[in-house]
């Protein structure tokens, strides 16, 4: 019983923090993609646009929810609501910072990358539940990026694993106590951020939801509300993979003078700021072209990196006796 | 257990966070509904034909061995927590587990499977 009170507490810990970091993140994306672009960006409402977001969400709340007559009901409402619980349940294995951590699971990147990868399947059923032709060729098209990144992602991770001998995120982030793992796994970090770039549709990668050749992909037929929650999940998504890869690569929230948390919050805004750069500046890949990427190089890679760590820690264990 | 308690609390607690944002909107929300409004959007212009039909799914060979990969993942992750207390033994098998999964990427590879068509 205490537990579920626990366990409620922190729920909604963890929506106040994704709700408010959502509100500046997508006037933060508006604003970073103008300065790419050399416009103003939201300027209007509320000092430097700031309320923009606000108001946005009033104006999409108060929008009449339209379910498509000859869409599929069930799956098509499903998807809508179901689209957060794995982006939100992702948050549990998280630390913060220091003693921050509101499960810290024997293997919680394991269960992340598992949950994780859930989302795609909503966003699938959103294409397959909207009966048009774009949004179910959007949702293949998430299918095919699924079955692509996500090996080299894992991969890319397996390296971090070996060199702090664990799942546990707390402990990953006490083996880097005195090196980066970024340092250690550069090649890892990089395809790690190429994959999570994937993972998140975004980017060069936004092939499922691309306007100009499939209108809005999955997400054509759904208004108000409903399209609120995926816009949601994308970014609370996009929150939790900069965090894991502040946790994993950047020393999670270690960090001289500052308190903990702010490190980490810092370190996770500055991997947003970069898929935000990648995304605003790379133009889209195609869909072909992006499986022979991953499965071609990527994954070749990410297994050498494996062996060379491998090797490496095998050299560095032979010299310590 | 806690540990647990508390997913099964976020589990449902989202699902219920979805359900309790589509209440606030009902209350704001006009509801008049018509025809027009009510049909398939798609691109603009009125839809033709089925939607749900068969279509080739280019990469239907990509994900079967993405099944494969992926159920390899699952060995490597535990042997990769393992692998400092393994030592030099845990290292050469599974140099023989990758070789043997490097060999069958080269011999998919090869038959030109990893090939939009």
């Amino acid at each position: 019983m205490e537990n579920i009170s626990k366990g409620l507490v922190y729920f909604l810990y963890v929506v106040a923090f994704v709700l408010l970091n959502i509100m500046y993140l997508i006037y933060l994306e508006r604003k970073f993609s103008a300065f790419l672009q050399q416009r103003p960006g939201p300027n209007r409402v509320g000092p430097r646009g700031l309320m923009q977001t606000l108001v946005d969400v009033v104006k999409l709340f108060s929008k009449e929810d339209i379910i498509p007559e000859k869409a599929d009901r069930w799956v098509f409402r499903l998807a809508s609501l179901l689209v957060m619980v794995p982006a939100l349940l992702v948050y549990v294995v998280l630390p913060f910072g220091k003693n921050m951590v509101i499960a810290d699971l024997n293997l919680g990147l394991f269960y992340f990358l598992a949950v994780a990868s859930l989302s795609s399947v909503f966003v699938l059923m959103a294409g397959w539940g909207s009966r048009n032709k774009f949004s179910l060729l959007g949702g293949m098209r998430v299918v095919a990026q699924v079955i692509s990144y996500e090996i080299p992602m894992i991969f890319s991770l397996l390296g971090i694993v070996m060199l702090s001998g664990s799942l546990k995120m707390t402990e990953i982030v006490s083996a880097q106590s005195k090196v980066w793992f970024v340092f250690l796994q550069p090649v890892a970090f990089v395809i790690y951020f190429i994959a999570a770039t994937a993972e998140l549709n975004r980017g060069p990668f936004d092939l499922p939801e691309g306007e100009q050749e499939i209108i809005a992909g999955p997400f054509t037929e759904y208004s108000g509300i409903r399209y609120i929650m995926f816009y949601m999940a994308e970014y609370t998504h996009m929150i939790a993979v900069s965090a894991l890869a502040t946790t994993l690569f950047l020393g999670g929230p270690s960090g001289p003078v500052l308190p903990s948390w702010l490190w980490f919050i810092l370190k996770t805004y500055f991997m947003i700021l970069l898929f935000m750069l990648v995304r605003w500046t790379f133009p889209r890949i195609r869909l072909d072209h992006m499986m022979n990427f991953n499965w071609k190089y990527l994954i070749p890679i990410s297994l050498a990196n494996i062996l060379l760590t491998g090797i490496g820690i095998q050299i560095f264990q032979l010299m310590k006796g | 257990m806690r540990d647990y308690i508390i997913i099964g609390v976020f589990l449902i607690a989202s699902a219920v966070f979805g359900i309790l944002l589509l209440l606030i909107s009902t209350l704001l929300r006009p509801k008049k509904p018509n025809k027009e409004k009510l049909s398939t959007y798609e691109c603009g212009i009125e839809t033709k034909g089925p939607t749900w039909i068969r279509f080739n799914v280019s990469y239907f060979m990509y994900a079967l061995i993405f099944m494969l990969f992926d159920i390899e993942t699952v060995f490597l992750l535990p042997w990769a927590v393992k692998f400092r207390a393994l030592g030099i033994f845990a290292f050469i098998e599974m140099i023989i587990f990758i070789g043997i999964l490097i060999i069958g990427l080269w011999y998919v590879w090869k038959e030109a499977v990893l090939k939009w068509k």
